[in-house]
């Protein structure tokens, strides 16, 4: 059977399987009925062959069931199964049902086109204002006050294209844009609907008189517009790893190129935290150097390991910074401005008139872009988890492995054969799990499992209990020790330094082996449950971790920092950060070294196993994570430390890079990406921003800064700096009194802080009851779209009958009623 | 706009090296050629995708494969990482609906299935897979999948738009 040609060129094409019927009617002058059966018969077999096959599914059963008694009804004992299939339609019938809206949909151009008016009609429609009243007569009927009507030009000859067209115009240019790209048409075609579109525009524009002053707003939009994208595209075109990426996804597929993803999206915060921080203090301080104390330490190679010594009197650290105004002649004296001259020396004034104060600056550069960060992390997460969430709680689960599972972007051909060994082994087990009736464990071995379970979660619980309280002592017995030490070998006492953090990242790397045997004991069925406890697992780890050591620094060292002989417990802090951030990355390098690469030389010379080792996400994700928890609480006490986080991402991306592409295969089991990433950004705002946020908050409101160092000395809080700075606009300015008062009453009291927390919860309230309502009108929807198939079914066998009946009034066919 | 001219030239490159004796390399007077299909997956991206054939007949003007450079852009532009959902859902749809006939009926869901297992499955298996999918997927009881079906099971689907993306 020769198939009619469907491409979209073919304007008047019609389904294949009614060509040659069509053809065949035409031909024969008057079909005889036996003749036109015939036909109809041998090129519905396959359908019927269909049907069969359609029965034998046990699913059907209660459809069967409905169909059978609706079939009583017309008296049709032999029909049985889905009435449209099998039935025997006549040519007109066929030709009727070839035309139906739903088969032509994307099929012809002239359709696209017609399908794509009536889109860009509804926009129209819904994004017009409805014109005023008063635009029109008294007596005018509201039928023709033109409500929802366009001001088109009602020229009835004119072609589909051109009112395409029109629509296209009268949109908004984001909508246009927008409708254009979803068009499912050729490009060629596409251009010239855009040409035509804006032809238009530039015409009606220079036509019609817009006054002088939104004609200029018109031309800094459109040049705004086009240097932003210009500016994208030169980002796009820097192919920060491009090559790199393709490489990753066409080997392992989506999941790990997640991971390298997360990275990028942790290097552009730490970019921009980078950038703020640059500009606004490490430049002006670097410019304007303060006068040092004597007796710098010279540079030794530790520095780069322990960060003290050469580096603790750097633009690195919190010490370094002035607490005074930068450039401002020394005759002022400012209230609550202390120009601190060591020995009373006089300063070097350059009388500028560029002044910059040093302790606000400070200050508001830190909480607005943490602000700001905030801002960025909760907009990413909300979008995140809006592409993963579903509301409708479908269990359409084979269908979307079957038609939506396989990644078009690995081209590897052993990678490809793997994935289709993934979805082949994900497809059986999910048919035995839809087969299968559940099967009932007997109580003993409830029992049994709920011991297991029990019994790997106390050994993860205690394990990590026991590490906790290691730290603590051990934290707490080198802080003695530092105390006690006096002039000993200095070298020998910053080496020592570096006990803590290695300890530490000795625990972060053996502590989730020991969670893995844990989990490989307990045997999960599901590998989706299985990934959660461990991410939970190893979360549990790291946030007691960190919550020890903030404990540790902000409740020890900074509550008492002469006892162990500390000028400035800021700086102090600032290096132990640093010395975490980088013993952090030395450990990953040497579990990527130990983990992957030496144990795949192990398994294939010693072991024989043709199997490299697994890329262990989850673990390596959370690992980022952590990194850069400590890079957030490092800001405020090292404004260079995104800097060195930038550095160390970079050379991890590389790194990590070239050893998964040497030493890994792609995991086995089945890795959600989407669900993943929303996790995965989820934890990166919850825990990690958030704490160290309030770290950063607690630092900032309550801790006294140290007295001789800091752009916050003399201070008895660091949030004291706004405070000054609004009562020295008060002297300066008495007008803004009120201003003030408004400041001090709603920052310092909580009561402002408990209304909003309210108001917020209450609004989520609000919306998860709009949810829970959109999904009962979901369900309706489904319900109704069954009834209108049943309608179909059913019009179309009455139209069947009729036409039947008209043709051969005589004849009376069996089991057709009127 | 830059961004779209570079891609455009980088995509000219790619489309001559497929058939350099073919494509000429001045494209201004936009000669009518077109690379047969057996060029078009040889191309990495697509040598080893068990759908190219389908991928290369949706993309062609005439339906056999034959692609000229505008259906060539079209073909990457639709797979990019960019591309519109509603897009990119009626593109898959054409292309896992072999027998063009604006619906996934079994047949087609068989065929997909075994180019996905690379007949790993069993007849059987292969069969109830299909049966269970049409049941779950198929909401007005035509047990063909038409084309809001479809749509439908796919946005329900999260990873539907980070698989359905070629890189190039």
């Amino acid at each position: 059977m020769e198939a009619g040609l469907e491409s979209p060129v073919d304007e008047d094409g019609v389904h294949d399987s009614f060509s040659q019927l069509i053809a065949e009617q035409s031909q024969n002058g008057g079909p005889s009925d036996a003749f036109q059966l015939q036909q109809l018969q041998r090129h519905l077999d396959e359908e019927d062959r269909d049907n069969v096959a359609h029965l034998s599914s046990p699913g059907r059963d209660l459809r069967e069931r409905r169909l059978r008694q609706r079939d009583v009804q017309w008296e049709d004992d032999e029909r049985q199964g889905d009435p449209l299939l099998g039935e025997r339609w006549s040519s007109a019938t066929m030709r009727i049902l070839s035309s139906m809206p739903s088969r032509t949909i994307g099929r012809s151009r002239g359709a696209i086109i017609s399908q794509y008016y009536n889109r860009t009609m509804q926009l129209r429609r819904r994004r017009q204002s409805r014109p005023a009243i008063r635009d029109f007569s008294h007596s005018a009927r509201p039928s023709i006050r033109g409500y929802g009507m366009e001001a088109d030009s009602t020229d009835a000859e004119v072609s589909k294209r051109e009112r395409l067209v029109n629509n296209l115009q009268n949109l908004s240019v984001s909508d246009r844009v927008r409708m254009l790209r979803a068009m499912p048409l050729n490009v060629a075609e596409k251009s010239e609907l855009r040409r035509l579109a804006l032809q238009k525009e530039k015409s009606t524009i220079s036509g019609s008189q817009i006054p002088c002053c939104s004609q200029l707003k018109y031309y800094i939009i459109i040049g705004a517009r086009q240097s932003w994208y210009s500016w994208l595209s030169f980002l796009h075109s820097l192919q920060l790893g491009q090559v790199a990426l393709k490489r990753v996804s066409g080997r392992f597929g989506s999941g790990v190129l997640s991971y390298f993803l997360f990275l990028k999206t942790l290097l552009f915060f730490n970019l921009f935290l980078f950038l703020v921080t640059g500009v606004f203090l490490v430049l002006p301080q670097a410019v304007h150097p303060p006068v040092l104390p004597a007796g710098r330490a010279s540079f030794s190679g530790l520095e780069l390991l322990t960060g003290a010594g050469y580096f603790s009197d750097t633009v690195m650290y919190y010490g370094y910074y002035c607490n005074y105004t930068l450039g401002r002649s020394c005759m002022e004296a400012d209230g609550g401005q202390n120009v601190s001259l060591p020995n009373g020396t006089r300063l070097d004034c350059v009388s500028e008139n560029l002044t910059y104060n040093m302790p606000l600056a400070y200050f508001f550069t830190i909480g607005v872009s943490f602000f700001i960060t905030c801002i960025i992390l909760v907009y990413s997460m909300s979008k995140s988890f809006g592409q993963s969430f579903r509301i409708d709680k479908s269990h359409s689960i084979l269908a979307m492995k079957v038609l939506s599972s396989w990644d078009f972007k690995v081209i590897k051909k052993t990678s490809v054969k793997l994935m289709s060994e993934n979805i082949c082994t994900q497809l059986k087990e999910l048919l035995a799990e839809v087969n299968h009736k559940h099967v009932k464990n007997t109580r003993c071995q409830k029992l049994w499992r709920l011991m297991v379970h029990g019994l790997a979660w106390a050994i993860c619980i205690a394990s990590t209990t026991a590490c906790v309280l290691a730290i603590y002592y051990f934290s707490g017995h080198m802080h003695q020790k530092q105390s006690s030490r006096s002039t000993i070998d200095p070298l020998l006492n910053e080496a020592s330094l570096l006990a803590l953090p290695v300890v530490v990242s000795l625990i972060n790397l053996l502590l989730p082996g020991l969670f893995n045997l844990a989990a490989w004991m307990e045997d999960y069925d599901s590998p989706s449950v299985r990934t959660y406890v461990s991410i939970g697992r190893n979360l549990m780890l790291k946030v007691s971790v960190l919550g020890v050591l903030c404990y540790h620094w902000l409740g020890r060292v900074a509550a008492d920092p002469k006892m162990i002989g500390l000028e400035c417990w800021e700086s102090f802090v600032g290096q132990e950060l640093y010395r975490f951030l980088l013993m952090e990355f030395i450990f990953t390098l040497l579990d990527t070294l130990f983990g992957e690469f030496l144990w795949r030389l192990f398994s294939e010379k010693v072991l024989k196993r043709r199997r490299k080792p697994v890329f262990d996400i989850a673990k390596n994700v959370l690992e980022l994570i952590y990194g850069q928890t400590l890079a957030w609480l490092g800001v405020l006490f090292t404004p260079l430390l995104p800097a060195v986080q930038l550095f160390k991402l970079l050379l991890l991306f590389y790194i990590k890079m070239s050893s998964v592409m040497m030493n890994c295969q792609s995991p086995r089991k089945p890795y959600r990406v989407s669900q993943m990433t929303t996790v995965f950004i989820t934890l990166l705002c919850f825990p990690s921003f958030l704490g160290a946020s309030v770290c950063v908050t607690y630092t900032m409101w309550s801790l006294t800064p140290s007295s001789s160092c800091g752009p916050f000395r003399e201070l008895k809080t660091m949030f004291q700096a706004g405070k000054r700075w609004v009562e020295a606009l008060e002297k300066d300015n008495p007008n803004l009194s009120v201003l003030a008062r408004a400041h001090s009453y709603l920052v310092e009291n909580p009561f402002f802080l408990f209304v909003g927390a309210g108001i917020f919860l209450i609004v989520i309230y609000f919306h998860s009851q709009v949810v829970d309502g959109q999904r009962k009108i979901i369900g309706l929807l489904q319900e109704q779209i069954q009834n209108e198939g049943e309608d179909k079914k059913f019009l179309i066998t009455r139209l069947q009958s009729i036409h039947e009946q008209k043709r051969t009034p005589g004849r009376r066919l069996t089991s057709q009623d009127c | 706009m830059t961004n779209a001219d570079s891609s455009s030239f980088r995509l000219h490159g790619r489309y001559r090296e497929l058939a350099p004796h073919l494509v000429p390399l001045d494209y201004t007077n936009n000669p009518d050629i077109r690379v047969p299909p057996t060029l078009i997956v040889t191309m990495p991206e697509l040598k080893e995708n068990p759908f190219r054939d389908r991928i290369v007949e949706t993309f062609s003007e005439d339906g056999h494969g034959n692609l000229s450079f505008n259906d060539f852009v079209d073909m990457f532009s639709a797979l990019c990482e960019t591309s519109p959902r509603e897009l990119k859902t009626i593109y898959a749809f054409k292309i896992y609906d072999f027998n063009r006939d604006n619906f996934i009926c079994k047949e087609d869901l068989k065929k997909t299935l075994n180019k996905l297992t690379k007949g790993e499955l069993s007849p059987e298996e292969v069969l109830l897979v299909c049966d269970k999918s049409m049941e779950e997927a198929d909401l007005d009881g035509d047990s063909k999948l038409s084309f809001s079906d479809f749509e439908n099971m796919v946005s329900k689907a999260p990873d539907f738009l980070s698989n359905f993306h070629v890189r190039i």
